[in-house]
């Protein structure tokens, strides 16, 4: 019988075959921690009673959502993770990049078929390469740091199919919306979603990052996309006969097939307060807002920040508006300072943020307050995310965004 | 016997634990914001050995440890819910926090109701009703009899 992606990637790690249901221990390829847990994974690591990490080279730290500073308090967190680091002789530490799921794969620390896994709801990004990563906590990633190993469930697969020609205001961001408002906030719980279908393919990796980014908020364990020549291209390398056998065999065992037409799709929010709260824009517009957020890792890529610079260029965001913008890596800011894109975003008054996690994880770069209003390209829209509980956060494309900041309300994008 | 603290649907990490408060140094700093924003009264009112009784996807939202073991803290002696999100249900089984799938609690109690949980049995009894609940997969029961993964680990070294 034919298998899904996230069976043969966990058949070649543990050298037999699986099925759903089936649980397992697996190696580890690579791990991520960022700068909130890194605290409590070197607390229980010690608690643990290990010695060393099981392979140095294998372990990445990430300062990002506390980058810089907004607190005094924030900066134990550097100082333990430059201690635990020092310690244990990590390899990768990075104290000002950016964003750790922008960092994990543009810095080539995931390749297909890996299991990776991180202290962050949001590790699921990793799938738009093709491999199989998901959050964990911080005890379980203490414990993966001295074993080298952690046990799973496989997954369930739900195919998600999309063919033909996307219209030219619609972004993979209103796909994965609409998705998530048809699974709802749990129709994915312990499952894999598997992307497949021509217009897949004809997506760019950082649009596929954008989707299996926020494949948790539909519950998902993961979002895979099988690797092909743009995922090589990303990678900068040649994928092997056994990195290009990662598809969905056809007579492979799916719980739930879902088929979409591109030309159906249209630009779409989630409303307050949650991720599954999905209504097409033009059936919100001519509500005020106060913010427009354009960054995270859901949304904060060069092709983001270019999409919402070919909305703004030479018009002027609305007098009561702030737009934030903050590219999700180092190396994301200085390609869109190299190729205009930020000359025309600057110029038409947006304010340009240091690469972080900002606003998304509500500690600095914009909070806002009661009955206050932004539309915000990251991935979570819960009570009280970016300020206080009474704070209307509706989620966006990059190009719907834009778009509402020049206009001062909720608008449909050219 | 527990008392009986109900909430709702998708009751996400955040709500549970806010994310201003999850860099506090320890969880006992921590714990008496639990459920700030959906009952300021919550962690006043609970007492060691009473339940957390959900709809479905209880804990969705981000990785954060800190939303079971806040809750252990407090003494909450089981999450009972209709579902569960699966970071969230990892996190508690490592910690030693039970959590228990239960399809029909919820829609039959109330918020101070007494409560008795029968783990092994797999059955909760409230007003002298009882409902059947799904047991843990022996691995995880298993961490969770040892007192979560710190203990099972240690465990597994002494073999």
């Amino acid at each position: 019988m034919g298998e899904t992606i996230i069976e043969k990637i966990v058949r070649n790690n543990v050298g037999r075959v699986v099925h759903p249901g089936d649980i397992v221990t697996v190696n580890v390829d690579r791990v991520m921690i960022h700068d909130i847990f890194i605290p409590f994974v070197a607390a229980k690591f010690e608690e643990m009673g290990f010695t060393k990490i099981w392979d140095t080279d294998k372990a990445v730290l990430i300062y990002d959502h506390l980058v810089p500073a907004s607190q005094v308090d924030d900066t134990r967190h550097f100082r333990e993770g430059n201690a635990f680091a020092a310690k244990y002789d990590m390899k990768h530490v990075h104290r000002s990049d950016g964003i750790c799921h922008q960092l994990m794969t543009e810095a080539g620390y995931v390749k297909p078929g890996n299991i990776v896994f991180g202290t962050d709801s949001h590790t699921t990004t990793y799938g738009c390469v093709g491999a199989f990563s998901s959050g964990i906590g911080y005890t379980e990633m203490a414990s993966i740091l001295g074993t080298g190993t952690l046990w799973i469930r496989v997954p369930e697969t739900i195919k998600i199919h999309i063919t033909g020609k996307l219209p030219a205001n619609v972004m993979a961001k209103d796909i994965i919306l609409k998705l998530i408002g048809d699974l709802g906030a749990d129709g994915a719980t312990y499952k894999a979603l598997e992307f497949t279908g021509d217009t897949i393919e004809q997506m760019s990796v950082a649009s596929r990052m954008s989707m299996s980014n926020m494949a948790v908020e539909a519950g998902a364990k993961c979002a895979l996309f099988a690797p092909d020549e743009k995922t090589a291209a990303y990678c900068e390398m040649t994928l092997t006969q056994k990195e290009r056998e990662l598809v969905g065999d056809t007579d492979a065992q799916y719980c739930q097939v879902l088929h979409y037409q591109a030309e159906d799709f249209v630009p779409v929010m989630a409303c307050p307060s949650n991720v599954d709260k999905i209504k097409p824009v033009s059936e919100l517009v001519g509500k005020e807002i106060d913010q427009v957020f354009i960054g995270s890792c859901t949304n904060g890529r060069l092709e983001d920040l270019m999409a919402a610079a070919e909305i703004v260029r030479g018009k002027h965001v609305a007098p009561f508006v702030k737009l934030i913008v903050t590219p999700a890596s180092r190396k994301i800011y200085r390609q869109a300072i190299e190729n205009g894109t930020m000359e025309v975003l600057t110029q038409a008054g947006a304010i340009v943020t240091h690469p972080s996690c900002g606003l998304c994880c509500g500690r600095t770069g914009g909070i806002l307050t009661d009955h206050e209003t932004v539309v915000a390209t990251n991935n979570r829209n819960f009570l009280g995310r970016m300020g206080t509980s009474k704070v209307g956060i509706y989620l966006a494309s990059p190009r719907t965004a834009a778009a509402c900041a020049i206009a001062g309300k909720i608008v449909v994008p050219e | 016997m527990g008392k009986i603290f109900k909430f709702g649907q998708d009751v996400d990490t955040d709500q549970i634990i806010a994310s201003q408060y999850i860099i506090y140094p320890t969880i006992d700093e921590m714990k008496v914001h639990t459920f700030e924003s959906l009952d300021s009264d919550f962690a006043a009112n609970v007492q060691p050995g009473d339940y957390v009784v959900a709809s479905e996807n209880f804990g969705c939202g981000s990785s954060r440890e800190q939303a079971p073991s806040v809750l252990k803290a407090l003494g909450v002696k089981a999450v009972v819910a209709k579902s569960f999100a699966r970071i969230f249900y990892r996190n508690a089984i490592n910690i030693g926090l039970p959590v228990i799938v239960c399809k029909e609690l919820h829609d039959n109690v109330q918020t101070g109701e007494e409560m008795e949980l029968f783990m092994q049995e797999g059955v909760v009894r409230v007003n002298d009703k009882e409902y059947e609940c799904t047991r843990l997969p022996e691995y995880m029961q298993g961490i969770l009899d040892q007192g979560g993964l710190i203990a099972s680990l240690n465990k597994e070294e002494e073999k």
